[in-house]
């Protein structure tokens, strides 16, 4: 069957929306409609995805072992020490566990684990049947705290306990538990906590090295290279920066209200908002000095980076891309980012974002564009033909969607391995941009059909 | 000969099933159960539990196969979780038959909605029942929870189911077949299936294969994108499986429970006789299968694969002392192993270990008959463990000096800091490109696989001497 024959599904008529002269509306933070093939993974995805990058911590699943499988070494996070978070625990649980409880084995697990590894702290993760079979999860992780004398944080991250969103919440939930359990942390002058980097492909530590030239401390990373210890005083910091503000603003919320930490969106993708997020901090501090070295660092990079881009801008002008990423903080500044070098957003979507999000990306498009919450491989391909697009920016599962249609593709989800962020990411962005576009291959895609002669 | 044989959940009786795992060897049954239902013609799998099952198993294989994989969830909610699933199960074949018009939905379970009791036949019946008179996709269901078994046992459970369900509602109006043989090859790649077909064309026979994906998982570049990619077995064609002059199934271990095949329910039920043999890797076992062929169509080996199989014996005299008494580790799905296993004897690599997450007693059975029949001069047989996790395997090959690991791509946490090379083989492949048309079967697979192994030790010489001998 091929495309075009298929109208959007009447329940999700509401999550896809076109930008025009009309009031911009959009429904968004609804469950995934069943068999609509959302691209969307669970609530424990969402707990795992931001936990993970602790890499000092046991990550322990404790469920059957598909949960695990999947998600083993899953993130291209790095770490610029240990490598426990790349090591994928289950407790492998079997049909005698669902009928007589996991709970023995899940002890015993742990025991075993924290013994052999050493670990700073342990994150035990909830799958869904744990949820059905009615284990105590926490009573373990008690148990096993005061035994062991590190910290054993449940996470509740039962699959079926709502979406994506919910698993981020978990996951702040359980950094809750963690942050402010160093009593001896001390108070950090000009400290910022960076929240929601997950340091993929290293991106932490470009940005890392941008606020130490401005002279900013860094007192815990949330979660990117993270460790228990900065985490356990993380309520030390005078800020908390957050970037994927989707997955961690509630974090920064519940830091607000519990520490007096203020907290700040930010976005690290493309030169503006790259540049916004320094100048808001030096800003934040409101220190003249920070603020004369942000300006330095920026026209220092800008330096390099905008002849750079200028040429690649001459050869992309024109061309039209496809945003479906998870974050919609992230495709907003895709859009600008994209725009930079020539580039039309003509597609534009998010897993997970909510209506401000969504109303930002509305006022930032051009009239036409297609703004989708939640959508799925017969949507993006639809609507990718639709609008002629000559890329697509987007995880490993719109992938081969792109390449079927016969067009490029970016790939901008946590499995990346080239940095993307800062002003290294932004030309890193764009030279991925042009390479993808300009391969010679698409002038032989899409031209088989049966029957056909050369 | 002497062995070493680890069952990592029997390490201490009374510890039975008590062990946690790190780094798994397996995957869970609803993968394999999707994998099989996307070899059904213009079948959509559907899998009945929370959305993350489902996304989760997409990206897996679309890491392997490259290729659109889309599985529909019931995307369980909370609510469903208490009342049962029923609501969001009719929700989803709705939206699939919406989307996809598909001529099959093939649904398996997660562990939530078997946990929690759904019964997906009932369901469909339901479903079935309440819209009489309208035409509605054809249903297979397998139950696969992943607390039981792993994705190879989820493959063949829905390969027994598709063939129950089809045989059980056969249509009055089949055609009649007087040459045709079922054949249920088990997790390959797309190239082996293909390649398989061509086989059966070469026999002049007739084939129902389930399943195949040669085409649905590794398809052209078409002019327009299609939601439903062209391919797989028809179900009509599965439904002929009853009428066959025989079955062949490929595994000689079959998943922890391989008397529950689909060649066994042909052979008790309409007396297809089922001919059980290994995966046809390297000489032995491909000899194996074309006698098997010969048994079933009368037709002796056609010339073609005589020179294959004179060119592929050139071939390892060609490199043999290449991989002579070179120290080999082999993981994987349990057949895979097995054929791979049968192969390495042939080229005179000295199995080590040979490694499965699958739980089967059947599996040490199996690789010390083949090594015993293999003649290989080597006093020391192979570690073999089954029930198996990389970290396991990791453990033990600390001491075992391997010269060379084949497997799937997970190994390679293991083979990098020990600096040997790995040969990709199997499921997954998730670090190179061309999963999809790896062949490992016949006498041109067996080449092929030879070629590869035998330049990875190769390389690994040249890379490791002083000189780079241009010349080796």
């Amino acid at each position: 069957m091929k495309i075009g024959t298929n109208n959007i599904l009447e329940e999700r008529k509401g999550q896809v929306s076109r930008k025009d002269s009309e009031e911009f509306a959009i429904d968004c933070e609804k469950a995934s409609l069943a068999g609509s093939v959302s691209q969307r993974a669970c609530v424990f995805c969402g707990s795992r995805v931001v936990l993970y990058p602790i890499v000092d911590a046991l990550h322990l699943i404790h469920g059957p072992a598909g949960c695990a499988s999947y998600t083993w070494d899953i993130r291209g996070t790095v770490s610029s020490g240990p490598e426990l978070h790349r090591l994928s625990f289950s407790t492998d649980l079997r049909e005698k566990h669902v009928i007589f409880g996991g709970m023995d084995k899940l002890y015993n697990t742990l025991i075993h684990l924290i013994n052999k590894y050493s670990p700073e702290a342990a994150f035990i993760y909830s799958t869904c049947i744990v949820g059905v079979i009615g284990d105590d999860v926490d009573a373990v992780c008690r148990k096993v705290a005061s035994e062991v004398g590190i910290p054993v944080i449940p996470v509740h991250s039962e699959g079926f306990k709502g979406t994506k969103k919910d698993g981020y919440k978990a996951a702040c939930n359980a950094l809750e538990k963690l942050i402010g359990t160093d009593e001896d942390a001390v108070e950090c002058e000009n400290g910022i906590n960076i929240v929601g980097d997950f340091n993929l492909a290293g991106e932490l530590w470009i940005l890392e090295e941008y606020y130490r030239k401005m002279g900013v401390k860094i007192v815990a990373r949330l979660t990117g290279d993270g460790r228990v210890k900065d985490i356990a005083g993380a309520h030390k910091a005078k800020l908390n920066v957050v970037q994927c503000s989707g997955s961690m603003m509630y974090l920064a919320n519940m830091m607000e209200e519990k520490y007096d930490i203020p907290s700040m969106r930010v976005s690290y993708f493309g030169i503006e908002d790259m540049s916004q997020a320094l100048y808001d901090v030096a800003d934040f501090f409101d220190s003249d000095d920070m603020r004369s070295k942000a300006q330095e660092l920026v026209r220092e990079e800008l330096g390099h980076l905008l002849p750079m881009l200028n040429e690649y801008r001459s050869k992309l002008e024109g061309r039209k891309a496809v945003i479906y990423v998870g974050g919609a903080f992230k495709a907003i500044s895709l859009v600008k980012a994209l725009r930079l070098i020539g580039v039309k957003t003509v597609v534009v979507g998010s897993q997970t974002g909510n209506k401000d999000d969504y109303d930002i990306m509305a006022r930032l498009c051009d009239a036409g564009t297609i703004i989708v919450d939640d959508s799925n491989p017969i949507e993006l391909a639809n609507f990718t033909v639709e609008k002629d697009a000559d890329i697509l920016i987007g995880g490993v599962k719109e992938r081969p969607i792109a390449f079927k249609i016969g067009i490029g593709f970016c790939d901008h989800n946590h499995e990346r391995k080239l940095p993307l962020a800062g002003y290294l990411g932004m030309k890193n962005f764009a030279e991925e941009i042009y390479s993808s576009i300009m391969s010679p291959v698409w002038q032989f895609a899409g031209r088989y059909d049966e029957g056909e002669d050369l | 000969m002497s062995y070493n044989i680890k069952n990592r959940d029997k390490v201490e009786e009374e510890k039975y099933l008590e062990t946690p795992s790190t780094n798994a060897c397996k995957q869970c049954a609803p993968l394999g159960a999707s994998l099989a239902f996307r070899g059904v013609e213009n079948c959509v799998p559907l899998i009945h539990g929370s959305q993350g099952c489902a996304t989760y198993i997409r990206r897996y294989m679309i890491s392997h196969f490259r290729e659109p994989i889309d599985i529909a969830s019931s995307s369980f909610a909370e609510s469903s979780t208490i009342f049962g699933g029923g609501a969001n199960f009719n929700i989803g074949i709705d939206n699939i038959i919406g989307s996809y018009s598909p001529d099959v939905i093939g649904i398996s379970t997660s562990c939530l909605s078997e946990t929690i009791g759904d019964d997906v036949r009932m369901l469909i019946r339901e479903y079935q029942a309440a819209r009489p008179g309208k035409e509605l996709p054809f249903f297979l269901n397998a139950s696969t929870p992943s607390y039981k078994g792993t994705h190879i046992d989820g493959f063949h459970a829905a390969v027994r189911a598709t063939v129950e369900r089809c045989c059980e509602l056969r249509a009055n109006d089949l055609p009649k077949y007087n040459n045709l043989v079922n054949i249920f090859p088990g997790l390959l790649s797309p190239a082996d299936m293909r390649y398989l077909n061509e086989v059966f064309e070469d026999y002049n026979m007739e084939v129902m294969m389930m399943p195949d994906y040669s085409e649905t998982l590794d398809g052209p570049t078409m002019k327009e994108y299609e939601i439903m990619p062209k391919g797989g077995t028809p179900v009509r064609k599965i439904m002929s499986a009853s009428d066959a002059l025989g079955t062949i199934q490929f595994g000689r271990v079959l998943g922890s429970n391989a008397s529950m095949g689909a060649g066994e329910f042909l052979e008790d039920k309409y007396e297809v006789p089922d001919y059980k043999i290994g995966i046809p890797i390297g000489i032995r076992e491909t000899d194996e299968f074309h006698k098997t062929m010969r048994k079933l169509s009368g037709i002796k080996l056609p010339g073609k694969y005589m020179s294959e199989r004179s060119r592929l014996v050139d071939a390892l005299i060609d490199g043999h002392k290449y991989t002579f008494g070179k120290r080999v580790m082999i993981y994987g799905d349990a057949d895979m192993v097995c054929g791979l296993t049968s192969f390495a004897c042939e080229i005179g690599l000295h199995p080590i270990l040979c490694a499965s997450g699958e739980e089967s007693p059947e599996f040490e059975f199996q690789i010390k008959e083949i090594i015993a029949r293999s003649n290989t001069p080597f006093d020391e047989g192979p570690c073999i463990i089954s029930g198996a996790d990389f970290e396991s395997i990791k453990e033990v090959s600390a001491e075992m000096s391997p010269d060379l690991m084949i497997g799937n791509s997970k190994g390679y946490y293991i083979s990098r800091p020990m600096k040997i090379p790995l040969v990709r083989c199997g499921f997954p492949i998730h670090d190179r490109v061309g999963a999809q048309r790896v062949l490992h079967v016949g006498y041109h697979g067996a080449m092929q696989l030879f070629d590869k192994m035998c330049n990875a030790l190769i390389e690994y010489k040249q890379e490791n001497s002083k000189v780079g001998y241009k010349y080796i």
